[in-house]
């Protein structure tokens, strides 16, 4: 496996959808390969990092509340 | 039956009773989170509270056919997703997508990586303990072309699965992984930028 493949084998990867065979061949790939394992990382911490940016609720604004109840003559 | 999942039923029922109180302990319990998907999506406020009461108005009546399979949260959470993605949908747009081509990875003939990435991901540890790290992020999937960006904010942010991204956008589960690859290589290469020269 080249690291073309192997790099796009990541999502697949990381949803646990790829082929035993494959999956076998890509941990494999990763064994020997540290730019992948380095790519994968931060992949990886790409997707936390942008999950942890958005992870605040705003507060809600009171006269939305009010409009939503009313709409059903609350 | 957990309890959780017992309040929940039990409200599902005060709710169909038209229990007045049950409503106003449904929107006031619910609406902080879907606001925030709101926003992620639409990054507009007043649309992203056009979208909460329309979600909630379109819930009400459709609360008889509630069949209980999933949470009430994530139920209602469903029904403002896609009321957002029309709302986005409806906004005049010029033509989509610039390429993402120069934020992907590079690779050689030989199929290796034509440069070495650089492992950032302990340096982005520390530095989202800032808080204007976090701000720069989200300008960094801002930056994103929209089907692009979409594909995070619901894959990433919002933990929806490809089979429901793809549903509700009616496109194949392929389409859906195949932009949110893209999208988060070309994400990954901006954060590169941000982080990848910290020590």
């Amino acid at each position: 496996m080249t690291c073309r493949e192997a790099v796009e084998f990541i999502t697949d990867y990381l949803e646990g959808t790829l082929p035993a065979a494959t999956r076998l061949e890509f941990e494999r790939h990763l064994a020997v390969c540290i730019a992948c394992v380095a790519y994968l990382r931060t992949y990886e911490q790409t997707i936390r990092v942008a999950a942890a940016s958005m992870a605040a609720d705003p507060p809600v604004p009171e006269e939305m509340v009010r409009a939503i109840l009313a709409s059903r003559g609350v | 039956m957990t309890s959780v999942d017992e309040d929940d039923a039990a409200l599902v029922g005060r709710l169909l009773a038209g229990e007045n109180a049950a409503f106003e302990q449904l929107v006031r319990t619910t609406s902080g989170k879907l606001l925030a998907t709101a926003r992620r999506i639409l990054r507009n406020d007043e649309e992203a509270r056009d979208a909460v009461q329309g979600a909630f108005i379109r819930a009400f009546q459709s609360l008889p056919r509630f069949r209980r399979e999933s949470r009430l949260s994530t139920w209602l959470h469903r029904i403002l997703v896609n009321e957002a993605l029309m709302k986005l949908r409806a906004r005049s747009r010029g033509p989509e997508e610039e390429s993402l081509e120069p934020l992907l990875p590079a690779f050689a003939e030989d199929g290796h990586h034509r440069r070495e990435p650089v492992d950032w991901s302990e340096s982005a540890e520390t530095a989202l303990e800032r808080a204007e790290t976090a701000g720069r992020v989200r300008a960094a999937i801002d930056s994103l072309p929209e089907s692009y960006r979409n594909a995070i904010v619901l894959r990433d942010i919002e933990e929806m699965s490809i089979a429901e991204i793809a549903e509700m956008l009616h496109v194949s589960d392929n389409v859906v992984k195949v932009r949110l690859h893209r999208a988060r290589q070309a994400l990954r290469t901006l954060l590169e930028r941000e982080f990848g020269g910290m020590k």
